[in-house]
């Protein structure tokens, strides 16, 4: 494969990344498909646009947050000098409400009414809840009824904030159901809904737009550490469900050459185990057409979809966002993996060594920072994304670790 | 080089000799096992389906209601793969040469098996048609052009969000017929309005030469009739799915005289098609 002379052009006008991304989906969609695209294009050439979203970034969700230099945890690993990107002190405490703040305002533009939303671990639900609140519409979630059990805070939360609950209850009940429901609901409500899609995949537009709203999170990086350190960083590592933290981070330094990148899926049990036991869609899957694209997917050789599986429910979703796809075809970003295990040990070591509970899904990361950190030079300088705080994963850690609580 | 076997324009040719509208069934192969379905498809004909759509199982259906995704799910459940659907079709060509068969479904089992390596045997098996729900025009390089190419009808969805502007995009590519989606929706829930239904009818007709099929939520034999004095063919999918969920037993195997209750119901809805526009 030739190397393009940029990594920050993509898509191109019909939505691809090399092989990847598209626009596949149903008839009754591709109007609204088409209009989303149109109404992106055209705020984004708004500087009000921009203007509006930087200030409700500021004054809402408290950015920017810190790049903070780990001390206790790059002493405890001995090499490389380790920075967290603190994503998890944004308000709803994730990345995702940076996206949906870039979303909701479009939505706004284009006179829609009413906001759907699929959500996994509760995050991307919280979020979306939380800009349907301020901004005054109707919020619909659709959440598995697998996820609902096992994130029951996130649940209240969204109830609190006045969103309706949908629990999904076809397929393993979980983030790929709850997606297929949200489609659904789309084409049902085509004139006054608006799909507030929470991860970095879907049909075009989809894929770049949430990209464009989470690169503030590299940005912010980029200036922060030529405060902290007068350079760019060596590394940058960060958790990949469907990729929208990641891409976040990474957009920025594609086409910085001595920037390493390492993305993390979720090995689940071990992805040796086959595809039931993880949810690693680009280590342990292959290229299909899922959601509106065309990217990496758990998927049998028939083409049949598999439910992945997580310790973490913001990771177990069967595919991954097409520019991650593409990244790792042209091999700009390594794409490797963490167990449920080796994730619960790095969830510990945070929580003791830097007094920050993080989310189970940023913990992969932490793992494979754990793992690669100990054998890099004292003046490696490595950015953790720590996507989200892991309040609300306390209850399943506890019942894994065989505390009742 | 073009193979088209010419059973869907001959089958529509027939129609309008008759003076009538036709009637395309819906079944999801392999549901609710491989041998009962079988058994409904090799009776559909003899019961007054017109053409057949046969749909090829996915997991993520997500352009359908509870009722299809149940089917679905049971073929999948049942072992069905894609291999096995082209397997049905051959041996229902083997019995059959006229009665187009039209699959119905989503992208990925197909990108799975290979395009190219697909059509030949799709071809080979006597599938006259396709239907893929989550490939628009906008991705009509991926299957509809090589389907084309391999002589394999690839009929188009046109929905109430169709607009005069985007139709022909939509129907620049569509051969066999066109399927107008009476609802903006997934299948089996609304019903569509007659009043509304003719009038999205006459404007694809000012586009198109092309037959228009309509479907989505048509359920009864009144219904049925209702769609054949407006347009060129009434397709009936989640009632007759429906009509097979319901002669399972808790087990989920099928009951003695499923198969022919469903062909049964398709009489009805024959029945009510024919007598249309007399
Ligand atoms: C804290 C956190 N990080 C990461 C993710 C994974 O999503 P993405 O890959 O889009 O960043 C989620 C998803 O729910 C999340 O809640």
């Amino acid at each position: 494969m030739t190397r393009p002379n940029t990594f920050r052009s993509g898509p191109d006008e019909r939505g691809h990344f090399g092989i990847y991304g598209g626009r596949f989906v149903a008839e009754t969609l591709m109007p609204l498909i088409l209009e989303v695209e149109k109404a992106y294009k055209a705020a984004k050439a708004d500087p009000a646009f921009e203007g509006e979203i930087r200030q409700h970034l500021k004054q809402y969700v408290g950015r920017p947050n810190p790049l903070y230099y780990a001390e206790r945890l790059t002493e405890k690993l001995g090499g490389a000098k380790i920075y967290f990107k603190r994503e998890e002190l944004n308000h709803t405490g994730a990345h995702k409400i940076n996206n949906c703040i870039g979303q909701i305002l479009l939505a706004r533009r284009m006179g829609k009414t009413r906001i759907i939303a699929e959500t996994g671990a509760g995050q991307h639900g919280v979020a979306t809840a939380t800009v349907c609140a301020l901004f005054d519409m109707p919020c619909v979630i659709y959440m598995g009824e697998t996820d609902i059990a096992r994130q029951q805070p996130n649940v209240f939360r969204m109830k609190l904030l006045g969103a309706e609950v949908v629990p999904v209850t076809s397929g393993a009940r979980t983030l790929k159901d709850a997606m297929n429901e949200a489609l659904r609901d789309w084409v049902t409500n085509v004139a006054d809904t608006y799909y507030l899609i929470g991860t970095a995949a879907g049909p075009h537009p989809y894929p770049a737009m949430v990209r464009d709203f989470q690169s503030v999170i590299g940005d912010e990086v980029r200036v922060q550490m030529q405060e902290l350190e007068g350079r760019l960083p060596d590394s940058l590592v960060a958790c990949v469900g469907g990729g929208s933290n990641a891409i976040g981070l990474f957009h920025p330094f594609l086409d910085d050459p001595s920037v390493a990148m390492i993305a993390v899926e979720a090995a689940g049990h071990g992805i040796e185990k086959g595809p039931l036991e993880h949810a690693a869609s680009i280590t342990g899957g292959r290229p299909g057409v899922l959601h509106g694209n065309r990217t990496y997917l758990l998927q049998d050789e028939d083409g049949q979809i598999i439910e992945g599986h997580s310790i973490s429910a913001g990771l177990d979703y069967p595919g991954v966002g097409p520019e991650h796809a593409w990244l790792n075809d042209v091999g700009r970003v390594e794409y490797v993996s963490a167990t449920d295990q080796e994730t619960l040990d790095a969830f510990q070591l945070c929580a003791r060594t830097e007094g920050i509970i993080p989310a189970l899904e940023s913990a992969h990361a932490l793992a494979e920072i754990v793992k690669r950190a100990p054998k890099l030079p004292k003046d490696h300088l490595m950015v953790l994304c720590l996507s989200g705080r892991g309040d609300k994963d306390i209850f399943s850690v506890a019942q894994h670790l065989g505390v009742k609580l | 080089m073009n193979h088209d076997t010419g059973r869907i324009a001959h089958r529509f040719a027939k129609l309008r000799a008759e003076g009538r509208a036709g009637l395309v069934t819906f079944i999801t192969a392999g549901d609710p096992d491989l041998e009962t379905c079988r058994t409904i498809l090799d009776g559909l004909p003899d019961a007054g389906a017109d053409l057949i759509e046969l749909g090829l199982p996915f997991s993520d259906p997500m352009a359908d209601g509870p009722a299809i995704q149940a089917a679905s799910l049971r073929a999948l459940n049942g072992g069905m793969t894609t291999r096995k659907v082209l397997d049905l079709v051959r041996g229902f060509r083997a019995k059959d040469g006229a009665t187009p068969i039209i699959l119905m479904g989503y992208y990925n089992p197909i990108h799975a098996y290979g395009v190219n390596h697909f059509l030949a045997d799709a071809v080979e098996a006597g599938v006259d048609g396709l239907i893929i729900v989550d490939l628009p025009p906008e991705e009509d390089e991926e299957l509809c052009i090589p389907a084309l190419k391999a002589g394999v009808n690839f009929i188009r969805l046109a929905t109430p969000t169709t607009d005069d502007q985007r139709l022909p995009v939509v129907l620049q590519n569509t051969s066999g017929f066109v399927y107008y989606v009476s609802i903006a929706g997934i299948t089996g829930t609304a019903s569509a309005d007659n009043t509304a239904v003719g009038a999205a009818v006459g404007r694809l007709k000012r586009h198109t030469d092309l037959p228009v099929a309509v479907g989505f939520g048509i359920k009864t034999p009144d219904q049925a009739a209702n769609i054949a004095r407006i347009a060129d063919a009434a397709v009936v999918g989640s009632a007759i799915v429906t009509r097979i969920a319901d002669g399972i037993d808790a087990e989920g195997k099928a009951r003695p005289g499923l198969a022919e209750d469903v062909l049964g119901f398709v009489r009805e809805l024959s029945a009510g098609v024919r007598k249309a526009r007399i």
